[in-house]
This record gives structure tokens, C-alpha cells and sequence, in this order.
């Protein structure tokens, strides 16, 4: 009872909210949407961090990689914004799958360090293939998505239309770690010679992770090229995926809200914070540093999972 | 010209092995690797040009001085940011590493911004020759400081009873506390090596390139990282043969292939390493028992 409440009011709160931030502020919408963008960001990197165990450091490549495939598809072979954005998903979604096939076989610490370079590699690409990306000078222009002859133009338009691609991230990849599936990651997280020994291979679910988690980010990156109407290596740097990642485990591996919660955190702090400005990243370290300390398992860890995973089984506490 | 670039390429993998033996000092006690450790090497520079700059230290001096500082934050970070995290899962200490490495690119960012800083010193455009080759005198410099600091700890680890006690902590933590180390001190004091030898690269590499700034511990970082796991991760003369070969492979490799895809050489190495032989040249083969 109590949830269909929560949920009833969250729809409705999703659906009226733009609209009165709007009257108030433009630029409230802009943040808004901003969240939306980075929880499908962190949703994505979820599954490869949280559920699969594998500690990714370069998911701003996938989500740069999908920006930029959707611009230049848009921009060379003037495609359809519904066509670009399941296109770019694709390619980076492939990226995923790439990267993933040979590093699969490392262990968490050196699976980082080769993620982390490959995210700034594909940055170095970005910038240093002039011929296609216009280096960093960036790609402008990138047209708005139309409908029948409806154009996406104002901010509320949009908010509807990351509002909808939240939504089918968050309910795609809800059912895929509900499933069998989820509860294979599970145990390939925990332990994969336990996972060998019951039939599941370890490799075919950790290239699987790798690759919805590189399909949503590319996704995400899509709107954001359509959305902003111009990409340049500047928003796929080594901090941004620090920031994902950040929002990750602030919220808590292997947790669904958690992720959501962890990007509206690290996208309003900042705003919040403006008058600090200059600190935010110095506060961002210093909020992952002692999270690890103080609370590893993020605000809305572990124990949420559990009572989310097993359905009705077993209560904890009477929260 | 091939001498000529083998000769660059020394001093740059010379450079590489001071920074790599940090990390390689620590994976060895602690297996974890410091993902921080770039930054340090980031601040060991700024540093340097800091007291240079402000109290017209000479640059020996200035060496010193930042050494000494920068083991000074490697001991607070291990102490702070990594020493509550010992029991954790694995992958902790490394997120709490990396919250660290933000944490130290953005105060690097507020104090001294976000522009390349020129390091300024005495040293001119002399140059000697020796045959066909030709060595600047900053080269000079930095070959000869590199093999003495490397020369040191050799001798320091092999032939001192600090430098074994901590050898006994790398081979096994608890077995060493039993027989009465402190571990804790140990650590600190690989840290705070590893730190200052990151310190006096840091300088070098300003020095060598006449630029330092914010982000320069990343590629420097994962370089190094590279030609650790290269010689063997946890290995102290694996990390020195690992930089001298990944400065020879990534200066050969971007004179002849390709100057901007420099580090994707370094990249590439470091997964065909990993794949094939992840001990690594010198390291030994580590076995997993279930």
C-alpha cells in the first residue's frame, strides 16, 4: 500500500515539478535534467561496478563515445535523432564489449588502472583525430530531436524526454539484475570460482556488464550531444568518471535507488555549493575518501538490496 | 639519431623507475595499488618550483626540501586515507585512493591553477657530446641523481636492518609482526620513501620538459604503473629494469611510429603485459588458492 503511495506521488511529482520549476527558474530545469543524464550514467555504471564486481574507471569514454557517435551521425549522415540514439547506445555498447573481451581476465586493482587509461586514451582520440572530431574545437551544431514535425527545443521538452529514457534505463536494467542473470553477477562478484563450479561463466557475465553498462552510458551521452547541441573532449575527462563513480558508491554498489540518489547528491551539491565552487572537487575526494571510511556500503546500500532482491522473505528491521 | 634517442629514452625510463618504485613499494606490503601515487609525483614537482620560486632556494636545496614534504603527505595519506581501510575488501582502499588523487589534482588546481607552470633554473642550453651522442646537461643531471637515489635503496633495503625488517614486512605482514617489526612504521616508511622518490621525479620531469601542472600525474602515473607491473609488481629492481625499458620502448615507439599516440604505446605494453605474463619480468608467479 504504503509503496504504491510512494510511487503514485512520485509520478506525479516526476510530471508537475519541471513545470513549476520553470516558472520559478530556467536554469532549475537545466539541473534537473542534469540529474537525469547522470543517473542513467551511474545506473549503467552500477551494473558493471556494483553487480558484476568489476571496478571500471573510464565510463566517461562510453558516455563520450556515445555523444560523439551520435553527432557525427547526425551531423555527417543526418540521421533521425530516434535512430542516432539507439545507433550511438550500440557503438558504445560494442566499445563495451571491446574493451571488455581482454581486460575480463584482470583482477580489480589492474582492471582499473587499464580502464582508467583506456578512458583517457579515448579522450587523447577525441582530441587528437582532427579530421573527424574538429579536436577541441568541439562539434557544434548538433540538431534537436523532432516527432512528426514537433520539435524539441525548450527545457521542459526535453526534461520529458530524459525522463522517459530514465525510466527505461532504470526499468531495463531493474528486470536484467532482478533476474537470473542478476543473481549470476551476484556470484561472479563474490566469487568466481564458486560461480565455475555451478555452471556459470564468470567471462560471458562480465562481458555482459560491460556492454549494457557501455549501451545506457552511450545512450546518455546521445541525449546529451542532442541536448546541449555541441560535445568537445572537455565533458569526458578522467574527473567525470570519477564523479559517476563517486555517485556510485555514494548511493551504494548494487543499488538501483542508490544510484539515482547518488546523482541527485553530486548534481545538486555542486549548485548548493556554488559559493564554494571552488572547492567542490576537493570536497568530492574528500566525501569518497571518508565514505570509505565511515560507510562503505553508500546511503542506500547493502541491506536496501536485500530486502529488495528477496522480495517479502525477510524483513530487516521495521524501517 | 637511434643512439641519440636511446639516450632520451633513458632519461625519461630512469625518470619512470623512481616513480614506479613507489608503487611497487607499496603493492608489495600492502597489495594495494595507490592509485594516488601520480598526484604525489604532481605535488613533489610543484613543490619544488614553490620553494624555488617564493624563497629563492637553490635548486639542490629545493630537492631536498620538497623530498622531505612530499614523504611527509605520503605518511598522512597512507595514515588517514588508506591505514582504517586495512580490513576492508580490496576494492576499497582503492576508491578511498582515488578520492585522495581528486582531492589532491583540485587543491594542486586552487593554489596554483589550472595552467602549465614554466620551471625555471640555472641550467642552460650546454650540451657535450660524446661520439655521436649528445647529452644536455639536465640530462646529465637526471641520469646521474636517478642511478644514485636507485643505488641508495638498493643499498638501503639490502644491507640495513630497517631495509630487511622491511623486506620481511613485504614477504608476509603478520609473519613479520610476529617477530617483533612494527609494521605500521614499516609502512609509513615505504610510503614516505616511495613519496619522496616520486617527489625528486616530479622535479626532474619539470625540470626536463620545462612545464608543470595539475594533471600531469595521470599519464605519469599510469606509465609508471606500467613499467612496475612491466619488471614485476612488488619487485624493487623490477621497477627500475621496467622504467628504463618502457622510457626505451615509448621514446623508440613515438620517434618512429607516432609522437601523438605516445601513450597508447605505454597503454597497449601495459594490457599485453597483464595478459600475458601478469608477474611481470622479474616478479614472482602469484598463486591463487581458492
Amino acid at each position: 500500500m504504503i509503496k504504491k503511495t510512494a510511487i503514485a506521488a512520485a509520478t506525479v511529482l516526476a510530471i508537475v515539478l519541471p513545470i513549476v520549476l520553470q516558472l520559478v527558474n530556467d536554469y532549475l530545469l537545466h539541473v534537473v535534467i542534469m540529474i537525469g543524464i547522470f543517473s542513467i550514467l551511474s545506473l549503467s555504471l552500477n551494473v558493471i561496478i556494483g553487480y558484476a564486481g568489476q571496478f571500471a574507471l573510464g565510463h566517461a569514454a562510453f558516455y563520450g563515445i556515445g555523444a560523439y557517435a551520435a553527432a557525427l551521425l547526425m551531423l555527417h549522415f543526418h540521421l533521425s535523432f530516434w535512430i542516432a540514439l539507439p545507433a550511438s547506445a550500440a557503438i558504445a555498447g560494442l566499445f563495451g564489449f571491446l574493451l571488455g573481451s581482454p581486460v575480463i581476465r584482470l583482477r580489480g586493482d589492474y582492471l582499473g588502472i587499464v580502464t582508467l587509461g583506456f578512458g583517457e586514451i579515448v579522450r587523447l582520440i577525441f582530441v587528437g583525430w582532427v579530421d573527424l572530431t574538429r579536436g577541441p574545437m568541439g562539434l557544434p551544431g548538433i540538431p534537436a530531436p523532432s516527432l512528426f514535425g514537433f520539435v524539441f527545443s525548450d527545457k521542459l521538452e526535453f526534461y520529458y524526454l530524459i525522463l522517459l529514457l530514465l525510466l527505461i534505463t532504470y526499468v531495463v536494467i531493474h528486470r536484467l539484475v532482478h533476474s537470473g542473470v542478476g543473481l549470476s553477477l551476484l556470484t561472479v562478484r563474490e566469487d568466481e570460482t564458486l560461480a565455475q563450479s555451478v555452471g556459470i561463466r564468470p567471462n560471458y557475465y562480465k562481458l555482459l556488464a560491460f556492454t549494457v553498462g557501455g549501451f545506457f552510458a552511450g545512450a546518455a551521452g546521445a541525449f546529451w550531444a542532442t541536448y546541449i547541441s555541441y560535445v568537445s573532449p572537455d565533458a569526458f575527462r578522467y574527473l567525470d568518471s570519477v564523479n559517476i563513480l563517486a555517485m556510485v558508491i555514494l548511493g551504494g554498489a548494487a543499488s538501483l535507488p542508490g544510484s539515482v540518489l547518488g546523482a541527485i547528491i553530486l548534481v545538486v551539491a555542486p549548485e548548493i555549493l556554488r559559493y564554494v565552487s571552488d572547492y567542490r572537487m576537493i570536497l568530492l575526494g574528500l566525501a569518497i575518501v571518508l565514505m570509505m571510511i565511515f560507510k562503505p556500503s553508500g546511503f542506500w546500500g547493502e541491506q536496501y538490496r536485500k530486502r529488495n532482491f528477496y522480495g517479502n522473505v525477510k524483513k530487516v528491521g521495521n524501517k | 639519431m637511434f643512439l641519440q634517442q636511446l639516450t632520451n629514452g633513458l632519461t625519461i625510463g630512469v625518470i619512470y623507475a623512481l616513480i614506479a618504485l613507489g608503487y611497487t613499494m607499496v603493492y608489495g606490503i600492502l597489495k594495494i595499488v595507490n592509485f594516488a601515487h601520480g598526484d604525489i609525483f604532481m605535488i613533489g614537482s610543484f613543490l619544488g618550483l614553490f620553494f624555488m620560486q617564493e624563497f629563492q632556494l637553490p635548486l639542490y636545496l629545493a630537492f631536498i626540501l620538497s623530498a622531505a614534504v612530499t614523504a611527509g603527505i605520503g605518511m598522512l595519506i597512507e595514515r588517514f586515507a588508506y591505514r582504517p581501510l586495512r580490513l576492508a575488501d580490496r576494492i576499497v582502499p582503492l576508491i578511498s585512493a582515488l578520492g585522495v588523487s581528486t582531492l589532491l589534482v583540485s587543491l594542486a588546481q586552487k593554489l596554483w591553477g589550472t595552467e602549465m607552470h614554466p620551471f625555471p633554473t640555472a641550467f642552460g642550453s650546454r650540451t657535450y657530446t660524446f661520439g655521436s651522442i649528445t647529452f644536455s646537461e639536465i640530462q646529465i643531471l637526471i641520469l646521474l641523481l636517478s642511478i644514485l637515489l636507485m643505488l641508495g635503496l638498493h643499498l638501503f633495503v639490502t644491507r640495513t636492518k630497517t631495509g630487511t625488517a622491511m623486506r620481511a614486512t613485504s614477504m608476509s605482514l603478520t609473519n613479520a609482526a610476529l617477530m617483533g617489526i612494527n609494521t605500521n612504521r614499516m609502512i609509513s616508511l615505504a610510503f614516505a620513501i616511495g613519496s619522496s622518490l616520486a617527489a625528486c621525479a616530479g622535479m626532474m620531469v619539470g625540470i626536463y620538459y620545462n612545464a608543470v601542472y595539475p594533471t600531469m600525474g595521470y599519464m605519469a602515473g599510469i606509465n609508471a604503473f606500467t613499467a612496475a607491473v612491466l619488471g614485476g609488481i612488488g619487485n624493487i629492481p623490477g621497477a627500475m629494469l621496467g622504467g628504463v625499458l618502457l622510457g626505451l620502448v615509448e621514446t623508440l615507439g613515438g620517434a618512429y611510429i607516432s609522437t601523438q599516440y605516445k601513450s597508447v604505446i605505454s597503454f597497449s605494453i601495459l594490457i599485453i603485459v597483464l595478459l600475458i605474463r601478469p608477474s611481470g619480468i622479474l616478479g614472482s608467479k602469484e598463486i591463487n588458492k581458492v
